[in-house]
This record gives structure tokens, sequence and C-alpha cells, in this order.
């Protein structure tokens, strides 16, 4: 090796990330110290974003198989079939990281990234969600964010063309060091016509496609392995730059490709470039890799291996192709206007090699660059149980009216319109249900068949019992789904959290996992694909453990898809589902009361079920007019909603004498909907409900242009719209705020 | 009718045109890609996609104007052919100087999308004849650079010579005010050329074309298009 190479010291070594212990087993497996290329591909594959090196055990528990599961988690993407020869091919991803350090690029690669793992598997993109969590509305640094990974996420999504059709945003000080921007996209495909990352075939050549390769990137799945400190802003160097027009020409020539039968095996260039894509292709294969670097397209001079090996360009693909087809594809690529080039080619030897102008630079065992990686069963401790807070002992602070003007004028739960008319939801031309709803919904290629869409968790829940707060994620997915009528197929999973060398944290993340695999166990809702980011966490706080649950629907007809807006004057409102009152860590205890404490609210699984299926059986029967799910804020939070995207009001029975109003109105009791049905029919659902073991309560009746709750002091519609909706718009009106952050 | 749809390096609605044409005239359109020098013989219309052509890098259309196809568009318009450019197509349009103006930044300079209503100026031309004039359509918007701007000259001349073929407006008819949300002048949403043969819009008539997806009043249209030609 050439001595212009730094030396392999222990500093080296732990600039790497990897830990003593770990440079010890790399030693071990190749009986010699490692050169500077094979430190540098030890750490991208090694690292906890790419290795999931503390989470792998505890992912293993989850259920990821069923009748319509073609892929679970492994590959790029997770597919399921969803009849007709089709299937739907989806994953979710976050960029969380880059996207503080520099919000507009961050949030675009992100979006970028996760399209490249859908179209990876052969699938054309049909939608894009996010859900995306920031610091304190007061931060100082909380607008300049919201700005930038907004129009970031638009920014690339909107140019490759896919329309961004749903998604959350939420504010919390524990995120005020490390927002979260997990991004999902969802292609549809053949269901026989998916593509593999597993190579096949001995001495075929290896090809570079796409964008060519720069010095971007370097080090950023070790960068998304760590935590943050004072030095992070000096890490935008290793934040990736996106080109989403280079990413549709990408989209465009490799499913031209596709199609074309030249592609054997097919991996995108993500996290660790170069590094990750050829070991996996190799080792999944059970076959070696040789790659000759002075072949990469490069639009710097003068890359060393190094360099080109841990490079996080974006818009790269690598294949291995059918030799008798090498001139085809370099056709297709070419009017594509991308690079075509034969890196490297498929060997027998079971090693990954690389050369520079003939030079060796790393000779790798490739099974075991992968397989050997550490795997960790961390320590954990169980998150202290909390105290449930008894509704009695908890007095209101103002009346109903002031309180749910005081929600819907919230930060958490204000009208995110401002957001999602940033991004272009409405291109293809088969959004049937844009956001703003429990779930999007779209046909499948202008058919009567539709696939309904959601990400969804409640991260104050998750951090006062992980357990419940995990179910109550998968669950509310369902439930979602459940409320514009789909069918819930299959669940991505998208694990936020601190640093799992912390017991606390690490009894976090294996507290939600359990009621994540507890709740998709009992809902028949297996995972198929995920990601996990730890390390969220700057100096020493990390942020609240939020496990993001996006989600898969079928609906047979989209004609038959139920909507949230109220539809007529003088409809029954019907409440499915028991309610107690339980405020513990619900948005009024919060927002109102000002306190965030108490246990939440617990998730019967069996309730869920129950009432899901007999929501849903009517909508398919075109009996329910109007359903909305019952979650942040409550009953007449969600009541308000309805009213509003309906304009029409509604009239509502108060609670029950003796109950107190805001436990009756805010509770936050899980595994309940909001339906509407002509008065005529009420009747009949209460009973078909109770014959199905379902509570139906008639709660109020719909007309007025007000929210009359009980006998207490009316809201009119206009005077709550401009709550719901003034609260984006104005803030991020607000004053400019230096672009140095004050910490 | 013989439509040709434009496909540049990052076109991205040319599928949802496609799908337009096809449901107006039941026929299927051809797409022509960027490099190609000449149309397909009997073409009837030509049709310039939403999308970031070339990724919007310089101002947007610039560089979709001087691709090698633009020479066949411009001389079939000259010869009185049918020209729709939509979004995109209309920025590739006024950069190709086959209409007047530009189109610059959104006056709140973000991105945006959402239901649009349109005055249909006058219902007397090939895209708009299955309208009535003066009607209120409802369509969608989704740009970042709509904001419509002529020279006083030009602008007079379009509104003399009735070229203007849109305006924003409201529910109720009323333009411009709230309802012109990218700052558009005079509330421009789409002009024609001088014998009204070539149409450039920011809207996307392509996307309401179905009562399952938000509306059907952008159907019209492709319907009258299918009609004209």
């Amino acid at each position: 090796m050439p001595t212009s190479e730094p030396a392999i010291t222990p500093e080296l070594v732990a600039a790497h990330g990897l830990k003593p212990d770990e440079y010890e087993r790399i030693l071990k497996l190749i009986g010699r110290e490692p050169s500077f290329t094979e430190l540098g591909i030890f750490s991208a594959m090694w690292n906890e974003h790419c290795s999931y090196k503390s989470s792998k055990i505890w992912l293993k528990t989850l259920p990821t198989s069923g009748p319509r599961v073609i892929q679970g988690p492994g590959e790029n993407a997770g597919v399921v079939d969803i009849g007709d020869g089709e299937a739907v091919v989806f994953k979710m991803e976050s960029h969380n990281h880059p996207s503080f350090i520099e919000p507009y690029q961050g949030a675009a690669t992100g979006v970028g990234g996760i399209l490249r793992d859908v179209f990876t598997m052969g699938a054309r993109p049909v939608a894009a969600l996010n859900a995306l969590r920031f610091g304190s509305p007061e931060h100082p640094r909380t607008r300049h964010l919201v700005s930038g990974v907004v129009a970031g996420v638009g920014g690339y999504g909107n140019s490759f063309g896919v329309p961004t059709v749903g998604g959350l945003v939420g504010f919390h000080s524990r995120y005020d060091g490390n927002i979260l921007v997990n991004a999902m996209a969802v292609g549809l495909a053949k269901a026989d016509g998916i593509f593999y990352a597993k190579a096949t075939g001995v001495g075929l050549p290896v090809v570079y496609l796409g964008s060519k390769t720069g010095r971007d990137g370097i080090h950023g799945a070790t960068m998304a392995s760590a935590e943050f400190d004072e030095s992070s802003e000096e890490k935008r160097p290793t934040v990736q730059v996106g080109d989403p027009f280079a990413e549709k020409l990408l989209l465009e020539a490799c499913l031209e490709l596709m199609a074309s039968g030249a592609v054997v095996a097919i991996q995108d260039m993500g996290a660790a470039g170069l590094t990750c894509s050829a070991v996996e292709m190799g080792a999944k294969g059970d076959l070696g890799i040789r790659l000759d670097l002075e072949n990469v397209p490069t639009r710097e001079e003068g890359m060393t291996a190094y360099e080109m090996m841990l490079s996080e360009s974006q818009e790269r693909m690598l294949m291995v192709l059918h030799p008798e087809k090498e001139d085809v594809a370099r056709a297709i690529f070419t009017k594509w206007g991308l690079d075509f080039a034969v890196v490297g080619h498929t060997t027998d030897d079971l090693r990954f090699k690389v050369y520079l102008n003939g030079e060796l630079k790393a000779d790798l065992p490739i099974k075991e660059l992968g397989d050997e990686a550490p795997e960790y069963d961390r320590p954990w401790t169980e998150t202290p149980r909390q105290q449930q807070v008894a509704v009695a002992n908890v007095d209101a602070p103002c009346d109903t009216r002031e309180a749910l003007l005081t929600l819907m004028g919230s930060a958490e739960l204000s009208s995110r319109r401002w957001v999602w008319e940033q991004y272009d939801h409405i291109i293809l031309g088969d959004t049937v249900q844009k956001p703003g709803g429990d779930a999007a919904v779209i046909r499948v290629e202008g058919g009567r068949k539709g696939l309904a869409f959601t990400a969804d968790v409640t991260p104050r829940y998750c951090e006062a019992d992980p357990f419940e707060g995990g179910k109550q994620a998968v669950a509310e997915a369902w439930r979602n789904l459940t409320a514009v009528g789909a069918t819930p197929l299959a669940v991505t999973d998208n694990l936020n959290f601190g640093n799992p060398e912390r017991p606390e944290i690490m009894g976090q993340l294996v507290g939600c996992i359990k009621g994540i695999g507890e709740a998709c166990r009992a809902l028949d809702f297996p995972v198929v694909s995920g990601n996990v980011s730890l390390y969220n966490e700057t100096q020493g706080r990390a942020i609240l453990p939020t496990p993001t649950i996006g989600a898969v629907g079928l609906l047979d007809d989209v004609a038959k898809s139920a909507t949230l807006a109220f539809k007529r004057e003088g409809e029954a409102v019907l409440l499915i589902g028991d309610s107690k009152g339980w405020l513990g860590r619900s948005c009024w205890l919060w927002l109102v009361a000002g306190r965030e404490e108490g246990a939440p609210p617990p998730v019967d699984l069996a309730a869920e079920k129950r009432n899901g299926d007999f929501v849903r059986s009517m909508i398919s029967a075109g009996v329910a007019t109007a359903v909305h799910d019952v979650s942040d804020g409550g009953l007449l939070v969600a009541v308000a909603e309805m009213a509003l995207a309906g304009r029409i009001g509604a009239r509502l029975d108060g609670a029950h004498p003796g109950a107190p109003a805001h436990g009756y109105f805010f509770g936050e009791d899980q595994g309940r909907y909001l339906v509407t049905v002509p008065e005529d029919r009420a009747g009949m659902v209460i009973d078909a409900a109770s014959a199905a073991g379902v509570t139906a309560t008639r709660i109020g009746t719909t007309g007025g242009d007000r929210l009359i709750p009980g006998d207490e002091a009316p809201i009119l519609l206009n005077e709550l719209r401009e709550s719901h909706e003034g609260w984006f718009p104005r803030y991020m009106a607000g004053p400019a705020i230096d672009a140095a952050p004050a910490d | 009718m013989n439509a040709a749809v434009l496909v540049f390096p990052g076109s991205n609605r040319e599928r949802d045109v496609v799908r337009a044409l096809k449901a107006g005239s039941g026929q299927e359109p051809k797409l022509v890609w960027h490099a190609e020098t000449e149309l397909p013989a009997g073409t009837d219309l030509v049709v310039l996609p939403g999308g970031f052509s070339y990724g919007d890098y310089l101002r947007c259309g610039a560089i979709a104007a001087r691709a090698p196809i633009m020479d066949a568009v411009r001389a079939h318009a000259a010869r009185g052919g049918l020209v729709l450019g939509i979004c995109n197509g209309f920025q590739i349009l006024v950069e190709a100087g086959l209409l007047p103006g530009i189109l610059t930044r959104n006056a709140n300079l973000r991105f945006i999308c959402h239901l649009q209503h349109l005055k249909v100026e006058r219902a007397d031309t090939a895209f708009t004849r299955a309208y009535q004039p003066g009607q209120t359509i409802e369509v969608c918007v989704a740009h970042g650079e709509g904001n419509y701007f002529a020279d006083a000259e030009t602008l007079a001349r379009l509104e003399g010579d009735g070229r203007v073929a849109f305006r924003y407006c409201d529910a109720e008819g009323n333009v411009g005010g709230d309802a012109n949300r990218n700052g558009s002048l005079n509330d421009i949403a789409g002009i024609y050329s001088e014998k009204l043969n070539v149409l450039g819009m920011m809207p996307h008539p392509e996307n309401l074309i179905d009562a399952a997806v938000g509306g059907t009043d952008g159907a019209k249209l492709f319907a009258g298009l299918a009609q004209a030609a």
C-alpha cells in the first residue's frame, strides 16, 4: 500500500466510529491490520445505520410474513400482493441528522433515497408521505428548519413527479436539537416483475449507472450513527446534495432497462454508497465482487479508493447485467444522458476485492463483512410505569369552548395546509383523497381499485409507556386506514430513538418494538420494511421515542372510500368505541392544562379489531356518510375537524351527569371512531353494532354553522376555522430569525 | 385528432396529459422525444407537458426551448397547427418565443399546489369551445414559478386582442384578489398566440378529468380539442 495513506492508529479507528473491541474483531477476521480503504469499508458496513447492530435482535421478533407478503424486510423495500398480478412496494426511511445540519438538502435527499429504494425493486413510485418532527416553535432554529425541510421535501418530490399525499408534522421541545425527517415512498409493480439485490452468475459485469461520484457525503452513515455535539455544524460537508432531475432520468432509464430483460441484480447506492451496494449484491448471491475503481465515473480529479468507496453522492445505481445485453443497456442509459460504466465483475472466490489502477486497495471476505458485523444485546431498563391521571383530580382551567379553540389553533393540532400545499399532491391524476384526511387514497392506475396510506405515531405516549405507545402507533395507523374504508395490508416502521448505549433509551426501543409486534400480530398487519435511526440525541438529551408507523391499505373500489367531512345537515353522529375520559398524556392535559404527565391511554387490541372491522363494514355497505377516527385532542377535536371539512356544524349531547366535560370531550381513549349516518339508519346501525359486540352511541346531530357542546357555549365554525387555519401561516410569517443558532 | 406529446428530460406530467387526451379524443397520442427533429406526420396538436425539464436549474423552460424538436414545433405553429403548453410547457413556449412575457417565482416564493378556479375568457377557440364564455371552472395548479409578467405594452396588446385565455378567480367567478395566489399580472393564468392556435397555461386541466379525482372541469378542454382538430 502507498505510504501516502494514513497509518492505522487508535485515534483513526475511533474517528471511524469503531469501538476498540470492534477493531479487535476486524483484526481477528482478516488476520492482519486493515488498509486505510479497508478501515473505511468496515466503518461503512459496521456502523449502526447500516448494520442495525443494536436493534437487530429485537427487530427479529416482529411479525414479517402474511398471505399477501411477497417480500419482507431485508431488501430495498417491502412488497405486498394487491391482487390482479399487481404488487405494492413501500418503505419509510429517516434522514434526521443531515436534515438538522442542512434542512433543504437533507430532506430532499431523504426523499430521493426512499424513492430510489422503491424503483430499485422495479416499481414506479406512485405516492410519497413524510413524518416530520421539529423542536418547540419558540426555539430560535425551528422556523428555519421547518421552512427548509418542507421546501426540500417538496423540491425533490415535485420535480421527480410523485404526488406527496400525506404525512404528519409535530412540534416538541425534545426535538430542539434533533429533528426527524422520515420519508416514505410507495410504488406499483407487477407481482412477478420484482427486482432484487441478489446477484447470480460468475464473471458477469457489475455496472455503475446514474450520476457521477464526488466527494460529498463521505461518512454520512457514520455521522448518522453518532450523537450530535457542539461541532456538528462542521459536518455540513457530509450532507449530500440532491438532484431530482437526475433521479427522474434514472427512474425512467432503470424501468426501461428492467423491461429489456438485461438486469440480473440491482442495488441502489444509498448509505455508504458503492461499498454497501457491491457487498450486498455479492453476499446475497454467494459471490465475490471485484471492482476496478478507475472506471467509476467521477466528477472530481484524483479521488482515492477510500473516497470512492465511501462517497454518498446521490442518484447512483449498481447492477449486475446479462453480458449479452450490455449494449442494449448502454444505449438506454446514453439516451437518458446518464453515465454507464462497467466497474467490475462477479467472481467465485467470495472476496470483495477493490483495485485502483491495478493496485489492490482492499481484499476482504464478502460474506463476513455483513454477517460478522457486531450484534449487541445491549443492556436495557424498563421505563418506569406512570400513574394514571384520574379525571376527577384534574380541574379544567377554562370552559369547553375556550379549550377547543386553544387545541384547534395549537402548534400540534392546527391545519397543516401551509405544509402540504407546497407538495404536488395531484400529479399522476389518481389522488382520490389528498392530505388532510385520516389516510390518503389513490387509485391504482386509473382503475377502481385503490390504495390508502398513512404515517402515524404519538411520541408522548411512547415516552410515558413504550409498550403501549408502540401498540398505539400501529393501532392508530390501522385505524386511519380503516376510517377511509381500506383493508389494512402491512406496515413499514421507522424507529427513531436516542443513544442505545444508555439502558433507559434501549429500554424505550425494546418496549416500543414489543408493543409494535404485539399490535401487528393482533391486527394481522405484518412489518415488511423499515429503518432504525438511533443516536438522535444532543448533549445527552434524547428525542421522544418516535417509532413512526407507515402503513398501506387496499380498497376494492375507490368510489366507496369514506371521508371525514360532514355531508348533510340532520344526520346522526355516532361514536364507535368505549369512552372513559382518559386524560393522561392527552393533548388537552398538555396544551390546555399545561401538564405532560400520566400513563397514556391503553389500547385494547381485541376491541380495536372489532370496532375497526365494524366501521369498515358500514363504509363498504354505503351506510356511513362520514368517518373519522378519534385521536389527538379527543372527541370534540374530531367533531370539529369533520365540521370544518364539511362546512356543517353539529349539536352534541354533553357528558353524562356527574362526569366532567373535559374528560368526555377531550379524553383520548383508543379504538374510537366518529361516524355519521342518515337519521333513519341510526337505530339500525346501533343494533348492528351491538350484535357485533361493538359500542355505538348516538352523541349528536349535524347541522347549523356552529358546534354546540351540550349546554355549554357554542363555537362558530368561522371562528374555529380562523383558529385552525391561522396558526401555521402566522407562525411561518413571524420575524426572521438570525441564521446563526443561539446555542 | 392526432396529438403528439413532447417528452423532455425531466417532463413529469406527460402520462397525465396522455390520459386526458385519450379520454377526450379516444385516440392514443404519440410521445415524441425531445431529440427528434420532426413531428409525426399528420400531427394536429402538439402538447408540451408539465414537469421540470432539464431540472429547471437554469430559467424554467430555457433549455427545453432550445431542444432539437422545437424547430418543428415552431414550424407547426407557424402553419396554424395547434400547440398547448401546460405549466412547464407554458414556460417553454414563452422561452421559445411562441408566446410573449415570462413566468417568474410565485409571489410568496413557495411552490403551491391546490385546486384553483379559472374564468374562461372566451369560448370560441379550439381549446375552449366546449366551455361557455365567462364560465368559471375548477382545475388545479402545481408550480413554483407561475407568476406571469409582461411589459405594459405587451399586456395592453394581449388584453386588446382578446388573447387572455384564463384568469384566476374564486368559486363565484370574482377575478383576482386572494384567488390570484401567484401574483400574475392581470390575474393571467393562460394566454393565446396572435392566431389563437397556441395556448400556454399554468393550471393543469389534465388532472381534473374525473369525478373520483377532484372533478371533471378540465376534461372539456380535451373534448373541445378533439372536436376542433
